[in-house]
């Protein structure tokens, strides 16, 4: 049986249907969560897309996180659920406490929409499970408050405990550490900013993202 | 009673100020050239239904801490004082 998959829209999500139509192209079958939902349903993993929740009034993230669908998705990721926020669903991860750290205004100010190019960095989270570290993507960005920060302590602990997800190769928006992705201190929850749906067919430029998805679907992890 | 609530939010010293520091770089232009150590930030001011200066202060306190600012990233400041009445 097709996975199911739940794909959360707060109001201004705009990659919804990209996420969709991905999980299509890896077999998942996904389904639309409305933010105002308190219940998922029976699902295998739950996808946070990119956009703009809420407007991304006060901070990116910051009103999502009391949308009525925030907590069940936080008892589903405690529950030991797949959770995978793509940019602005990493951002309101963060802003949930679901994952360390914040994400701030890009070094330079500058707003980016470009490939980046990333190292798989740990293979122990749901979305890396079976890559070899030091693999290549190829994956866009498309941000403006995408530069990872947290305090030193946090960043031990990432590093330390193999969290770091993955690495940005040529670091475009000022993360420390490079850092391009995470995951939480059970691996079941990962936060990145590049969007791996919009690199799922060689006509849009690469089609690694797929590697992520099917690695979301597939794993178990160690 | 009803209370003025401001809130003011910054970011923490030795997060990256990208906003301040564009600023900066762009006043010698306008012959601000004496003018540096810049910080911005946000401000919210908002009336708190309360008792006691006290309480108020304490509600205000908490939506800062909730909401209005990040704890991983800004500080916080709260004060409150008698709303003037309209």
């Amino acid at each position: 049986m097709a996975a199911r998959v739940g794909v959360v829209v707060f109001p201004g999500t705009n990659c919804e249907h990209d996420v969709a139509a991905a999980l299509r192209r890896v077999g998942a079958e996904p389904t639309f969560l409305w933010h105002g939902e308190s219940e998922l349903g029976a699902l295998d993993a739950v996808v946070l897309p990119g956009g703009f929740a809420h407007g991304d009034y006060l901070r990116p993230g910051a009103i999502a996180r009391f949308s009525p669908v925030m907590g069940a998705v936080a008892a589903f990721a405690r529950a030991g659920g797949r959770v995978v926020g793509i940019c602005n669903g990493f951002q309101v991860l963060t802003e949930a406490g679901l994952l360390p750290g914040a994400l701030q205004k890009n070094r330079h100010l500058r707003f980016l929409c470009a490939p980046a190019t990333l190292m798989v960095a740990s293979d122990r989270s749901v979305l890396t499970a079976g890559l070899p570290v030091g693999t290549e993507l190829v994956l866009p960005v498309n941000h403006f408050d995408g530069s990872y920060v947290c305090d030193p302590a946090t960043l031990d602990e990432l590093r330390g405990e193999d969290r770091v997800v993955l690495r940005y190769l040529d670091n475009p928006n000022g993360s420390v550490d490079d850092i391009a992705g995470i995951c939480n201190e059970g691996r079941n929850v990962v936060g990145l900013m590049p969007h791996p749906e919009r690199a799922s067919d060689e006509l849009l430029g690469s089609a690694d993202g797929l590697v992520l998805f099917r690695s979301l679907l597939s794993v178990s992890v160690g | 009673m009803r209370f003025a609530a401001h809130v003011e939010v910054r970011l923490r010293p030795g997060i990256a100020d990208p906003e301040s520091a564009t600023i900066v770089r762009a006043l010698p232009a306008l012959g601000f050239d004496d003018v540096g150590a810049m910080t911005t930030g946000r401000s919210f001011r908002f009336e708190v239904e309360a008792e006691t200066e006290e309480a108020a202060l304490e509600r205000a306190s908490a939506l800062a801490a909730r909401l209005l600012a990040n704890p991983v990233m800004e500080d916080v400041s709260v004060s409150v004082g008698r709303a003037v009445p309209a």
